[in-house]
This record gives C-alpha cells, sequence and structure tokens, in this order.
C-alpha cells in the first residue's frame, strides 16, 4: 500500500532508521476527544477487551497481546518469544499447517504478528461481517497450537534469514545491537528481541512449546477491536470464542533480574566497510512511563521532543545549521518499556569533520539543557505537537488499537491512556530541567562510532563484478 | 522495552522492493479493494474558479483534513548530468518561503500542528498535507506560500546537499537500494528510468540554486497537477483554499517528452560484490501498460504468484516449504512510460541460487500450466475483499484516491473495479502467464557474494 509521501526529513532519518529501531514511536499514547467511546471489560477467563468503535469503513482491526516477550525468554533461548510468533502461523487441532493466513487472505484480510521485549501480538484487518470468524481462530491458537518438527525446523531457518535481513547485513543495526548490550548490564533488555545467532540456531520445538505453554493464556492477554462495531457485538462474539479458552492458574507476574546502579560510562566502536558516513549516537538508561515518577516520562518526552525531533530541535539547529558539525542530527526518549526507559541522541558526521567534535557538539548542547530552562516557545509547540499527534491517531484503526492495547499492557488504565495530554500539559520547563540533569547522567549511558574503515582497507565493498550471462 | 517489533511477515518488502524504481509500485498493490466503502464514499468533483480541479471526499466524523497533490514530473525530467534535483528539489520544500527562513517556516509549521512533505518518483512530484480543522486556515497559507514562493536559500541548500551526499553514501552500502538501482541501470539503459533516481555524489554535487528553480517553475503548474482531498470540508469551502494554493502557478508546466521504454537487456544477471552474509536479489520483466486489455488478469496473476504475500506460490514455494527467506514477493506496476513484473529475495550467499533457481521454475510452471482454479479463486476473493481495507482513514483514501487519478481512471473506478476483478476468467490468466514469462527469463540483479550461481541456464 502507498504510504504518503515520506518527510523532507527523510534524508537524516534514513540514516538513523535502524537506530530508530531501537526507539519506540513517541505517538503512541496521547490523549482522545474518542475518550468517550472507549469501552473495556474483562471475560469470566481474565481476558481483558477494549472496543473503540469507528464507523467510517465497513472494516475492523483485531488484535490481541501477550503479555509475553523476549525479555521473558529463558536463559540460553534467546528468540524464543519471536520464534513462537512464527510458529503460531503453523497449525492447531483445527486449523492445518500454514492455513491461517490464506483462511485471513481469502476472506479478504490481511494479518500480521509482532515481538517486543516486553510483549507479542497478533491481528486482522478484515471486513466487519468476518470479525467473529478471525476471533474464533485467534481463540483457537491461543489454547491449541499443534508444532510439527519439520515445520519448526524450517521455520528456523526462516528467522535466521529474517535476522540476517535485519541485523548482519546492516551495520549501524549490529551497532545498536552491542550498545543496547552494553547499557543494560543486567536486565534482558540487553538482549536482542530477534535473539542472538548461535542461540536461535538450537531453538527447538520443545522450547517453544514450553514457553507457549507459561505465557498463552487468556488471563495472561489483552484484546483489542477497532472499526465498525459496537461493544456489545464484540462482548458477544468474545464470549462464543475467547470465552470457551480456560484459564491458566500457573499464568504469575513476570519478575525480571533489574539494573543496579550505572557507575561508569561505556563505549563501544564498529567499524565497517559498509557504514556510510562516520557517526556516533549515545543511549542513557531513564525511567520508562510505567516506573517513572508522576510526570517524569511526560518531562522526557517533551525534553526529547524539544532536543531531537525535527529540523527545528536543539542538536539539529547547533550541529547542523549552526556548527555544521554534522549533516544530520536527533533525538528521542523510549518509554514504553515495561521495566527501563532510554534516551538516544545521534549525529552523522559532515564531511571532514571528527567525530570527536561531533561528540563534543551533542554534550554541549545536552549540558545546557542540564542548565539552563528551555524557552516557553519551545515547550509550548512540544506540548502542541504531543496533543495533535493524538488526534491524527484517530484516523488509524490500528494506531488506535495500538494505543490501548499497549498501554493496557504496561499496566497503565484507560483513563490514564485517555488523560495522556492533560498529563502533558502539566509539565513545567523546571520538570523538564530537573528530569534532564538526573538521566542525561553519562554515568548511566553507551556512547557508540560507526566508522566507515579507511578506503584502501575497502576491498570488500560495492565492486562491480564480472557480471554473469544467465541465458 | 524500546524496540520496534520485528514483523513477522515479509509484507513490508514488497513496498521496499524495488523502492527507486519503483516507487510506486507499492501503490499498485494498493490497487486493491471492496466495494462497500465504495458505495458509501461519494466522491465530489471540485473545479475552484482559478481552474483547479480536486476530487474531494468529505468526513466530518473527525476534526482533521488530510490533502495529498501530485505534479505530473518526476525524477525523471531530472536534467542529464544533474541526477537529483526531484530527489532535491523534495527535500527543500519547508526550508523557507516567502518572508519565511527555513527555521521560522518549520517553527510556524510546529506551532499549528500542520503536516507537510514532499516526495519524487520517477513520474511525478507529491505532496502530502494535513491539519487539524481548528487550524486549517491558517495551514492552508502555510501550504501555499511553501509551494507559490520557495526560497531555495543558499545556506539551506548547502545544509541539505550534505545530507543528500551522506543518504547516497549510506545508501551505496544498503544491499537492497543497490540491487534495485542496479536493475534499474540494467533493464532502463540509456532510458531517464535507468539513471539513479537520487542521482550520484557527483551530479549532487553539481546541482546550483538555479536548477532548483528551473525544476520548481517548470513542474509547479496547473495542467499538470491532480489534487485530492479528504476529511473535514465541504466543497464551497475547499474552492478558494484550492485557489490560494494552486492558483497561483503558470497554466502549464514545462516537461521534457519521455520515450516509451520496456525492460530489457542482453546479460540476464548481474552480481554486484558486497561483504554480506545475505545475497539480496531483485527480478523483473516486462509487464503490461494499464490500458492493456489483460492489465487486469495480470494483476491478479500477480497476486497468485507473489503479490498476495503470505499465500502466493513464491512464498510457499522459497518460504514456508524450504524456509529460504524471511520475504519473498512481486509487484506489477505500470509506470508512465514502461510496466514493470518485479519481485526480490534474499536469502544466506550459499543459498541464493536455489532461491532464484525455485522463483525461476515458479514462472516457467505458471506459465506452461496456469494457476489452479482454487488459486484463481481465492486470488480474486482476497482481492475484492481487502479492498475497503484501502478505505479506512482519511490519510489511505486520499492516497488511494490520487494513484488511480494517476493512471487516468475516473472516480466511478471506485465502484467498477471489483467487477472487474471477479469478471477475470482462467483463459484470461492463462494467456496473460505465457504473454509475461513464457519468452524471457527475469532479468536479475544480486548484491552480495552469491555461491553456485551457474554460467549458463539451466534445462528449460
Amino acid at each position: 500500500m502507498w504510504t504518503a509521501p515520506t518527510s523532507p526529513r527523510r534524508l537524516s532519518f534514513l540514516l538513523v532508521l535502524s537506530i530508530m529501531m531501537f526507539a519506540q514511536s513517541l505517538a503512541t499514547l496521547k490523549a482522545s476527544p474518542i475518550a468517550s467511546r472507549v469501552s473495556e471489560f474483562t471475560l469470566a477467563n481474565g481476558l481483558r477487551v477494549v472496543v473503540v468503535p469507528d464507523h467510517r469503513a465497513p472494516v475492523v482491526t483485531h488484535y490481541v497481546w501477550y503479555l509475553a516477550g523476549s525479555a521473558d525468554d529463558p536463559p540460553g533461548t534467546s528468540g524464543i518469544a519471536h520464534f513462537l510468533e512464527h510458529l503460531m502461523f503453523k497449525s492447531t487441532d483445527k486449523m492445518p499447517s500454514g492455513e491461517f493466513s490464506k483462511i485471513v487472505s481469502r476472506l479478504g484480510g490481511q494479518d500480521n504478528a509482532f515481538t517486543t521485549h516486553d510483549y507479542t501480538g497478533y491481528f486482522q484487518r478484515i471486513a466487519k461481517e468476518r470479525l467473529g470468524t478471525v476471533m474464533e481462530m485467534e481463540a483457537d491458537r491461543m489454547a491449541n497450537l499443534q508444532l510439527a518438527e519439520k515445520d519448526v525446523l524450517t521455520e528456523r531457518d526462516v528467522i535466521l534469514e529474517e535476522r540476517r535481513s535485519r541485523t548482519e547485513n546492516n551495520p549501524s543495526n549490529i551497532l545498536s545491537e552491542q550498545m543496547s548490550a552494553a547499557l543494560y548490564r543486567n536486565h534482558p533488555y540487553r538482549i536482542p528481541i530477534i535473539g542472538w545467532m548461535h542461540e536461535m540456531a538450537k531453538l527447538s520445538r520443545a522450547d517453544a512449546l514450553a514457553f507457549y505453554k507459561r505465557f498463552y493464556a487468556p488471563n495472561n492477554a489483552v484484546m483489542v477491536v477497532t472499526g465498525d462495531v459496537t461493544a456489545d457485538e464484540v462482548k458477544r462474539l468474545a464470549q462464543a470464542s475467547y470465552g470457551k479458552v480456560k484459564a491458566n492458574p500457573e499464568v504469575h507476574a513476570r519478575v525480571r533480574p533489574q539494573e543496579p546502579p550505572n557507575r561508569t560510562p561505556r563505549r563501544v566502536e564498529l567499524k565497517d566497510a559498509r557504514a556510510g558516513n562516520a557517526s556516533v549516537r549515545r543511549f542513557y538508561l531513564a525511567p520508562s512511563l510505567p516506573k517513572a515518577e508522576p510526570g517524569e516520562a511526560e518531562a522526557l518526552y517533551l525534553l526529547m521532543k524539544i532536543v531531537g525531533h525535527s529540523s527545528t530541535s536543539r542538536l539539529y539547529q547547533r550541529l547542523v545549521v549552526e556548527e555544521k558539525l554534522a549533516s544530520s542530527a536527533g533525538g528521542w526518549y523510549s518509554g514504553l518499556g515495561l521495566d527501563s526507559g532510554s534516551i538516544g541522541v545521534y549525529a552523522v558526521a559532515a564531511k571532514d569533520v571528527g567525530l570527536d567534535k561531533v561528540e563534543a557538539g551533542i554534550d554541549r548542547v545536552l549540558h545546557e539543557l542540564r542548565e539552563k530552562e528551555v524557552s516557553a516557545d519551545e515547550l509550548e509547540r512540544a506540548k502542541k505537537a504531543f496533543i495533535a499527534d493524538f488526534i491524527y491517531e484517530t484516523d488509524s484503526q490500528s494506531a488506535l488499537a495500538r494505543r490501548y492495547g499497549e498501554g493496557l499492557v504496561l499496566g497503565l488504565s484507560i483513563k490514564q491512556i485517555n488523560d495522556w495530554p492533560v498529563a502533558i500539559a502539566k509539565v513545567t520547563a523546571e520538570d523538564i530541567k530537573r528530569v534532564a540533569a538526573q538521566y542525561l547522567d553519562i554515568r548511566s549511558s553507551v556512547t557508540g562510532t560507526l566508522l566507515p574503515v579507511p578506503a584502501e582497507a575497502e576491498s570488500d565493498a560495492a565492486r562491480p563484478s564480472a557480471t554473469v550471462n544467465k541465458s | 522495552m524500546n524496540a520496534m517489533p520485528p514483523k513477522r511477515r515479509g509484507a513490508p518488502l514488497a513496498a521496499k522492493l524495488v523502492a527507486n524504481m519503483l516507487l510506486l509500485a507499492v501503490a499498485a498493490s494498493a490497487l486493491v479493494f471492496v466495494s462497500s466503502r465504495a458505495e458509501a464514499m461519494k466522491i465530489q468533483e471540485v473545479k475552484s474558479p482559478g481552474g483547479v480541479t480536486a476530487w474531494l471526499v468529505e468526513e466530518h466524523g473527525i476534526p482533521l483534513i488530510a490533502m495529498r497533490f501530485a505534479f505530473e514530473s518526476g525524477n525523471a525530467q531530472d536534467p542529464d548530468g544533474k541526477e537529483g534535483v526531484a530527489n532535491f528539489i523534495v527535500s527543500m520544500m519547508d526550508e523557507g518561503a516567502g518572508e519565511l527562513t527555513s527555521k521560522q517556516f518549520q517553527e510556524r509549521m510546529e506551532a499549528i500542528a500542520m503536516r507537510m512533505s514532499f516526495d519524487d518518483s520517477r513520474d511525478a512530484v507529491y505532496g502530502s498535507f494535513e491539519t487539524l480543522s481548528e487550524n486549517r486556515d491558517a495551514a492552508i497559507d502555510l501550504l501555499a506560500l511553501a509551494i507559490g514562493k520557495p526560497r531555495f536559500d543558499a545556506d539551506a541548500v548547502e545544509r541539505i546537499r550534505g545530507q543528500l551526499l551522506a543518504s547516497l553514501a549510506y545508501a551505496a552500502r544498503d544491499p537492497d537500494r543497490v540491487a534495485s538501482e542496479q536493475w534499474s541501470a540494467l533493464a532502463f539503459a540509456g532510458h531517464p528510468y535507468g539513471r539513479p533516481a537520487n542521482g550520484t555524489p557527483a551530479s549532487v554535487h553539481k546541482i546550483g540554486r538555479d536548477d532548483l528553480k528551473d525544476f520548481w517553475s517548470n513542474t509547479f503548474a496547473k495542467d499538470n497537477l491532480r489534487v485530492v482531498v479528504v476529511g473535514d470540508i465541504d466543497a464551497e469551502t475547499l474552492k478558494p483554499l484550492l485557489d490560494k494554493v494552486f492558483g497561483g502557478l503558470p497554466a502549464k508546466a514545462k516537461l521534457k517528452p519521455i520515450a516509451q521504454v520496456t525492460p530489457a537487456a542482453t546479460e540476464r544477471l548481474k552480481v554486484v560484490e558486497m561483504a554480506v552474509p545475505q545475497s539480496v536479489a531483485r527480478f523483473g520483466l516486462p509487464a503490461l501498460p494499464r490500458k492493456d486489455k489483460d492489465f487486469i488478469p495480470a494483476f491478479v496473476l500477480n497476486t497468485i504468484v507473489g503479490g498476495g504475500v503470505m499465500s502466493s506460490r513464491l512464498w510457499e514455494e522459497v518460504r514456508e516449504k524450504r524456509g529460504l527467506a524471511y520475504s519473498v514477493s512481486t509487484t506489477m506496476q505500470p509506470f508512465k512510460h514502461t510496466s514493470v513484473f518485479a519481485g526480490g529475495v534474499a536469502t544466506k550467499n550459499e543459498e541464493i541460487a536455489q532461491s532464484l533457481d525455485l522463483i525461476r521454475d515458479e514462472l516457467k510452471r505458471i506459465a506452461a500450466d496456469g494457476p489452479t482454479e482454487q488459486e484463481l479463486a481465492n486470488a480474486k476473493s482476497y482481492l475484492t475483499g481487502s479492498f475497503a481495507l484501502r478505505f479506512d482513514s482519511n490519510a489511505k483514501i486520499a492516497n488511494q484516491l490520487l494513484w488511480f487519478w494517476q493512471e487516468e481512471l475516473g472516480p466511478d473506478y471506485v465502484d467498477t473495479r471489483n467487477a472487474e476483478i471477479d469478471a477475470v476468467t482462467m483463459e484470461q490468466v492463462k494467456r496473460v502467464a505465457k504473454r509475461l514469462f513464457e519468452r524471457e527469463e527475469p532479468i536479475i540483479t544480486i548484491v552480495g557474494r552469491p555461491k553456485g550461481l551457474t554460467q549458463t541456464p539451466r534445462r528449460s
């Protein structure tokens, strides 16, 4: 499907897209003029359900999230949460192998799934008349997954190719992966969602089924429907499908190893012939929205919008426009982790500028934010952007589904989610200075540099070879 | 915590596939709908007093307005030796206009929460604009300024040039980008479509302010403009706003003629070595223009082969049965001056040859035997059933309608399109499979260190 023409800033975004893989969208949690349309109820087996009607088109979007992500992978089996996500498209007692998506497709629907450190999600977008069918199918695989050894082995090759596509073929992503591993010294957020290659290569059917049995149950899931439907219809359909699945009394809250105090800054350097221009990035530990003190995460979102969101941001204006040290620069706050959040900043060096100068430039900008309050005008524009994003989000069924589903998964209430703009509006310049001083702390950071190796060592670079005739 | 979810499935690659060459290819897969929305959706043709025509869909349910517009032009119009001008200009459109410098303009955009961006394809320069209803008039004023009075200040030009060059340096090491660009260079050698869409470092260095101004004045005109508006606005309110934004543009664009072209290459396989563990391949063949009587059957055929990603033959053979790739898909796209059946796959170096053999075999097999009745029925039910999914937001409706209009389809296409899909017969699909896949092997480019590629065609 055609996406809208990208922002002119895509020039710089292109370079940092991969960095941004490790930042989540800031646009996920804005409050809403649609607050009054949101319904919430819980089935007897513990499944929590949210419904957000949108009658503009005769279609629905149906999501299920499990409170299980890659940070719950048992030690030594990194990638199992994500591997299971793939395997959920195989067979059940009723569903022949590989038929799930084909059936959705025949019904004129589209489906997919995703895994993060904290949750695993599945969705279908389909004509409203088909909602009952896809709910039946989703409820079926919640309890009745069957895995043939052969399917498991073939799909394991697929995830290995997926890792090659996402990570091994992309030095920027390799660096971000190494940086996360250095940022978290104890928490499993240090391990990539897709897993380490050597552990992925050994994942087994038994590993997948153990994870499935431990986490996949109605009392460990959240279901959301947005679109051309009413809460009553969804309740009826949910009772007829998910309502038949038994709760798992063994499900208990996830307890993961937490971070000790961070006492030393870390540095990571990657030299790679494929690197393009030299760049530097830094991640800081920061509390996530679920873990932060009231108002702290809101202040961090606004701080990082002002620091690095667009070409009006401090980093871009200073490093790119005024000092001409960088060809692009920016930053973000990732606040939607269950246990921890992070702050990120980056810059791509301008031609013939050393990375040490670029990094010093970043440090100057961050230092000012710790010392001096942001201007009233900056704060006002940042707040407006968040509140407007929230309204823009109401144009998309999927965005609304994710707003409420992911919010519940992270332990927020519907009211907290709907009140997001109010919480944003309360933040003061003083709050922002305080969180900057507290969390832009070099001792709890990792700095990564990505360097193209010198040209003479580039024998492996993109070099057209003799071509081969084939036909 | 902080990660974009690894998407399980390959659908996004269909989009990335031939990123430069086939930017719009993605839109082709969007060509697909369900009638119910179409029946509910009323498309008005609005003519402004100043002579600007727009398609309008009113949607007052949420306080938003989305506008999409296209100037027929695109990077095919880049002057020789200055490839990358179109891409440069779309990056300059929020860099100051009228009395507002770059920073002032962008701060103003933020203050009214207006969204505006521009993009280029081979055949068009695109604009995307969204506003909250409450800021409508202020946002329209700013859009008018951007389009009618861009400044192209020297310092902004140099800054953006720096970003473009950094972007090219990055893209030069990105196997997906290189594979796509090389495919275009091979299949469209000597034609504007064969040039790198974003230029080269050398060409981008040569682009001056005057080149940007010339491109702007040649491209931003009324006779090559199409505008679609969806959202919280009615026709009478829209008319003067259309004139405010576009009314002052010249009546006629000055475009150079672009020759029709068919993808062709004597060498069918080109390898670009790059030290990556996974080889990235692009493959393609000539396809059919929209006006060809077999276009819709070919579109259905593509769905069966690789376009209906998770239920296609290639998905089944390459991924589901053998685990050779995370993603494999195809798309069929009529450009303004050509049409291409194109696909992509990525497999570790040791096994890419096997993936490509399977793909070639499947194309031959479907040319020889056609699809099964079940495959045809499934593809049709997917295409017709999922049509409504393309119309569930203002932004999507606007994108979709603009695309239809660019394809020179009328507003009524939304109502007739599913019937056209339903009417496709097995005989038509078999015929078009032979037309597309029987005569020649696909043109293939590979980036990586592929092993075991044969020097000569295998059997067949």
